[in-house]
C-alpha cells in the first residue's frame, strides 16, 4: 500500500473554547425555545436539548426542546447574543466566569 | 506460438493512441484540442459517438480543466485518460503536480512538440523535460506500435496497488502520430484480463468520507508523503520489467521493457537516444557496424523512473558514448545527460558526450548521427550542438 | 416548536474558522438541504483551511481539496464518473469563493455551466480573498477598502462596481440561478430544495458577510447579511428554466443602514454614499425590467 493525502479525523477533536474571550449565557426565563440562537450558531456550537429541568417563561414552555450553549467549541462570537428577538442571551466576560 | 491470428492494420501514432484506450477499457475520456494531438480525441470522440467505445467523452475549455476533470473521475474510481501536448501539458503543470500527489494513476498521451517562442508545432522533447519532476512516470515509445502498447503497458503499471502514480507516453509530433505504419492491434479481451479491473483504494465514497489532499503543516508527513512517491515510482524500473515479461508472453509480442540495447553486446561506442529519432540512429549503427565500426545503441524507453542500474551495465566496458537531448535546458548539460552522468558518477569513467539536436523539429538525419558516432570515437566530450548555428 | 430548516448537521464543530464567519453558515446550510449522499470540493479559499489541519475534517461527506482554477473542471469529471458508475443520485458541490469563481475560477465554471453538467456550483461571497488577507476580487463592491484598494491619499478604495456573477449565469441562461443570504436559512435551503429538481448545472451565489475583512464585530454576521438584503444592496432572486423572480422587501432601507456598520466602508463621503445608492436603485429597476420580462443585455 501506499501513503496518500487523505485523511479522517472529525474536526470535533478540536476544542475550539480557548478562542473566546466572552461566553453566551441562556437566561431561561425569557426564552421561549423559538431556536433562532440554534439556526444562526456558525460553529454548530449550540445544541438541542430537553427542557423539562430548565426554567422557563411560562408554563406553556416548559416541555419544548430547548438550546444549549456547548461551550467546548463555543468561540464568542456574540451572533446568538445579537439574534435573539427576547434577550435571553447574555455575552458575559470570560474573565468573570 | 507465432502462428495466431494476428489483427494488423495501417495506422498513425494518434489512431494508435486512440484505439489503445478503447482496448483498455478507458472509460471517462476529457481533452482538449492541440496540434499535432487533435486526432487522438477526434478519433475517441467518433467512436464514443458510435458506440465502439463504451466511455464518456467530454471536451473541455482548457488543458488545465482537462487534468482537473480526470482528477475529478478518476477520484470517483473511474478509469480516465487525457492527452496534450507542448503549450498544453505547461499550461496544466499545476495540476500535473497535484494528481501525482494524490497518487492517481492517470495515463496521459503527450505528442511531443516544441514549446514557443516562435512559435513551432514540430517534434521535440522540451515539452515533457519540463515536467519530469511532476511525480509522473515518463515512457518514450520509437514507433506506433509502441504507442498503442505503452498505454496498456502503462495502465497495468500505473494501477499497481504498490505504484499509484500517473504515467505520460510519448509520441513524437508528425513522426509518428501523423505517420501511418503498420500496428497490430492487440486483442481486446486479452487487453482487458492484462490490465484489470480498476479499483482505486481511497476512491470517493460516502460510507468513507475522506479529507483528498487536506492543509498539512510541517510536523504532519509531507515529506514521508514525498518520500513514498519516489520510492514507488522507482519500484517502477523491475514492475515493469516482470509486466513486460507478461505483456510479450501474452501478446507474443517483443516490447522491450524501460532499455532497449541495439548491438550493444560488444560495442566499443554506442549513442543513447529517446523516441523516433532512435530509428534512423539504428540504421546508422547497422551502416557503421558493416564497415566493421564496434558500434551500438541504447534506446531509453522509460526515462522517468531512470533506469539507472540498467544504463549502467549496458555501458560499462564502453570506450565512449554519446547522449542524444531533442531538448536543452539552462543547467550545464541537457537532461538525459545529466541524468546518465549522474548515474554513473564514480561507477564508470568514460569519456561522454551530450549532442544537442532536433529542436523545433529539425529534421535528425543519417550524416548527423554519423558525426556524433566520429566524434566520440575521436574521444569528444562537453555539450555538442547538432546541424546548428552559423552555416 | 418545528425547526424552520432541517435539523440534521452535515458540518461538525471544532473547525477553525473565524468567530462568527459568514461562510461557515453557508455551508453548513447548504449541507443541510443536500444531505448526506454529497461530495464536495473546495478550492484555495477560506474553506481550505476552515476544516483544520490533516488529519481533520469539519463535513460528514467526502471533501476534496483542490486547485485554485479548477472548481468547474474537477466537479464535471466527478459527476461523469459517478453517473457512469451508476451512483447518478449523488449529489457533487463545488463550493468555492468569489476569487476563486468570479476571477481565476471563471473560465472552469463558465464552461461547465455550458456543457451542461448535473452539478451544483456554490460561491460562497464574501466580497474579497479573505484566505490570504483581504485582497480584491472582481466581486469586491464599489468603495470597499482591502488591502489591494487601500484608500491612503489617493483615496483609491475600489472604484469598480461589483461584477454579479449570478448575473452572468443568467446571461449564460444556466438552468438554475439564485442567489441569496445567510441571514435568510429557510430561502437558501429551499432554493437548493427547488434547484435539486432540476437535472443540469446549478448556480447560486451566497452572500457571506466576513467580520475581519468587512471590519465589523462578529456579532453583526446576521444582521449585516439581512441589511444587504433590507437595503436592496444584495437583492434576492431566482431563476429557473428561464423564469426570474426577484424577492422584493417592501420597505427598502437607504444603503446607509448597511455601510454604517462595516468599517470597510467609513472614508466614504455622502457623494460617494448617494453615488452607492444610486447605483443600487438602478440596478433595482433593472431587475424589475427583468422580471416583468424585458430581458437586460
Amino acid at each position: 500500500m501506499v501513503l496518500v493525502p487523505t485523511a479522517y479525523a472529525p474536526s470535533s477533536n478540536n476544542k475550539t473554547s480557548s478562542w473566546r474571550t466572552t461566553r453566551p449565557v441562556i437566561d431561561y426565563s425569557k426564552c421561549t425555545r423559538c431556536m433562532i440562537c440554534w439556526k444562526f450558531c456558525p460553529d454548530v456550537a449550540i445544541g438541542v436539548t430537553f427542557g423539562e429541568k430548565l426554567d422557563y417563561p411560562n408554563e406553556r414552555f416548559s416541555k419544548l426542546e430547548a438550546p444549549f450553549i456547548n461551550y467546548d467549541y463555543c468561540k464568542g462570537c456574540g451572533i446568538c447574543a445579537s439574534e435573539c428577538p427576547f434577550d435571553a442571551i447574555d455575552m458575559v466576560q470570560e474573565s468573570e466566569m | 506460438m507465432r502462428a495466431i491470428n494476428k489483427n494488423w492494420s495501417i495506422m498513425t501514432g494518434n489512431e494508435a493512441v486512440a484505439l489503445a484506450t478503447k482496448l483498455a477499457g478507458v472509460k471517462f475520456v476529457s481533452a482538449y484540442p492541440i496540434t499535432p494531438q487533435t486526432a487522438i480525441v477526434e478519433k475517441i470522440a467518433e467512436m464514443v459517438a458510435n458506440e465502439k467505445m463504451d466511455a464518456k467523452f467530454i471536451e473541455v475549455e482548457s488543458e488545465h480543466s482537462a487534468m482537473a476533470s480526470v482528477m475529478g473521475s478518476e477520484l470517483a474510481g473511474v478509469r480516465s485518460f487525457t492527452a496534450s501536448s507542448s503549450h498544453g501539458i505547461l499550461y496544466m503543470h499545476e495540476m500535473l503536480n497535484w494528481v501525482a500527489g494524490m497518487r492517481l494513476p492517470i495515463l496521459m498521451a503527450v505528442v511531443n512538440r516544441s514549446i514557443g517562442p516562435p512559435w513551432n508545432i514540430w517534434a521535440d522533447h522540451s515539452d515533457t523535460m519540463t515536467q519530469r519532476d511532476t511525480g509522473w512516470m515518463q515512457l518514450y515509445g520509437e514507433s506506433n506500435q509502441e504507442a498503442m502498447d505503452t498505454i496498456i503497458l502503462g495502465y497495468k503499471l500505473a494501477e499497481n496497488k504498490d505504484i499509484l502514480l500517473p504515467i505520460m507516453v510519448m509520441q513524437d509530433a508528425f513522426t509518428l502520430s501523423h505517420t501511418s505504419e503498420p500496428v497490430e492491434i492487440r486483442d481486446e479481451e486479452k487487453v482487458r484480463e492484462f490490465v484489470g479491473e480498476f479499483n482505486l483504494p481511497f476512491k470517493i465514497d460516502i460510507n468513507k468520507p475522506m479529507g483528498y489532499g487536506s492543509l498539512m503543516p510541517p510536523d504532519g508527513p509531507f515529506m514521508e508523503l514525498k518520500m513514498d512517491m519516489k520510492k514507488s515510482m522507482y519500484s517502477g524500473v523491475n514492475k515493469f520489467i516482470e509486466i513486460t515479461k507478461e505483456f510479450n508472453e501474452t501478446f507474443d509480442a517483443n516490447f522491450p521493457g524501460p532499455v532497449e540495447g541495439f548491438m550493444m553486446d560488444d560495442a566499443d561506442y554506442a549513442l543513447i537516444t529517446l523516441g523516433s529519432i532512435s530509428s534512423t540512429a539504428k540504421h546508422v549503427v547497422r551502416n557503421l557496424r558493416n564497415q566493421g565500426k564496434k558500434v551500438g545503441l541504447l534506446r531509453i524507453l522509460l526515462y522517468r523512473p531512470f533506469p539507472k542500474d540498467l544504463v549502467i551495465n549496458y555501458l560499462r566496458g564502453l570506450k565512449g558514448f554519446g547522449v542524444v537531448d531533442r531538448s536543452s535546458t539552462y543547467g550545464p548539460f541537457g537532461s538525459l545527460y545529466m541524468d546518465v552522468i549522474s548515474s554513473i558518477y564514480g561507477k564508470l569513467d568514460i569519456p561522454a558526450a551530450n549532442f544537442i539536436a532536433g529542436l523545433g523539429g529539425r529534421d535528425l538525419r543519417v550524416v548527423d548521427f554519423e558525426e556524433m558516432f566520429m566524434r566520440i570515437m575521436e574521444g569528444e566530450d562537453g555539450e555538442i550542438w547538432i546541424n546548428a548555428g552559423v552555416k | 416548536m418545528p425547526f424552520s430548516i432541517p435539523k440534521e448537521e452535515y458540518m461538525m464543530s471544532g473547525h477553525t474558522a473565524c468567530a462568527g464567519c459568514g461562510a461557515t453558515l453557508a455551508m453548513r446550510y447548504v449541507m443541510k438541504a443536500m444531505g448526506e449522499n454529497t461530495v464536495v470540493t473546495v478550492p484555495a479559499s477560506c474553506w481550505a483551511v476552515i476544516p483544520g489541519n490533516y488529519p481533520n475534517t469539519a463535513l460528514k461527506v467526502p471533501f476534496i481539496y483542490t486547485p485554485f482554477a479548477s472548481t468547474g473542471a474537477t466537479i464535471s469529471g466527478i459527476r461523469e464518473a459517478l453517473d457512469e458508475e451508476g451512483k447518478e443520485d449523488y449529489n457533487v458541490v463545488g463550493f468555492a469563493g468569489d476569487g476563486g469563481t468570479a476571477d481565476i475560477g471563471l473560465q472552469a465554471l463558465s464552461a461547465a455551466m455550458e456543457r451542461g453538467h448535473n452539478v451544483f456550483y456554490i460561491m460562497y461571497d464574501n466580497e474579497a480573498y479573505m484566505n490570504t488577507g483581504i485582497q480584491r476580487s472582481s466581486s469586491t463592491p464599489f468603495g470597499a477598502w482591502t488591502t489591494t484598494t487601500p484608500v491612503g491619499k489617493d483615496r483609491v478604495y475600489k472604484r469598480e462596481n461589483k461584477k454579479v456573477v449570478a448575473d452572468l449565469m443568467m446571461a449564460q441562461k444556466v438552468p438554475y440561478v439564485a442567489t441569496a443570504s445567510i441571514a435568510f436559512p429557510e430561502d437558501l435551503i429551499r432554493k437548493i430544495q427547488n434547484a435539486k429538481k432540476i437535472k443540469g448545472p446549478k448556480f447560486i451565489q451566497i452572500l457571506s458577510p466576513c467580520p475581519p475583512g468587512w471590519y465589523f464585530n462578529a456579532e453583526n454576521t446576521v444582521k449585516i447579511a439581512r441589511l444587504a438584503v433590507e437595503t436592496r444592496i444584495f437583492p434576492l432572486y431566482e431563476y429557473a428554466e428561464g423564469k426570474f423572480a426577484l424577492y422584493k422587501n417592501p420597505n427598502p432601507l437607504p444603503v446607509e443602514k448597511y455601510l454604517e456598520i462595516q468599517g470597510r466602508f467609513n472614508h466614504l463621503s455622502p457623494e460617494e454614499i448617494r453615488t452607492i445608492q444610486e447605483n443600487v436603485n438602478r440596478r433595482w429597476e433593472e431587475l424589475l425590467e427583468r422580471e416583468k420580462g424585458k430581458v437586460i443585455p
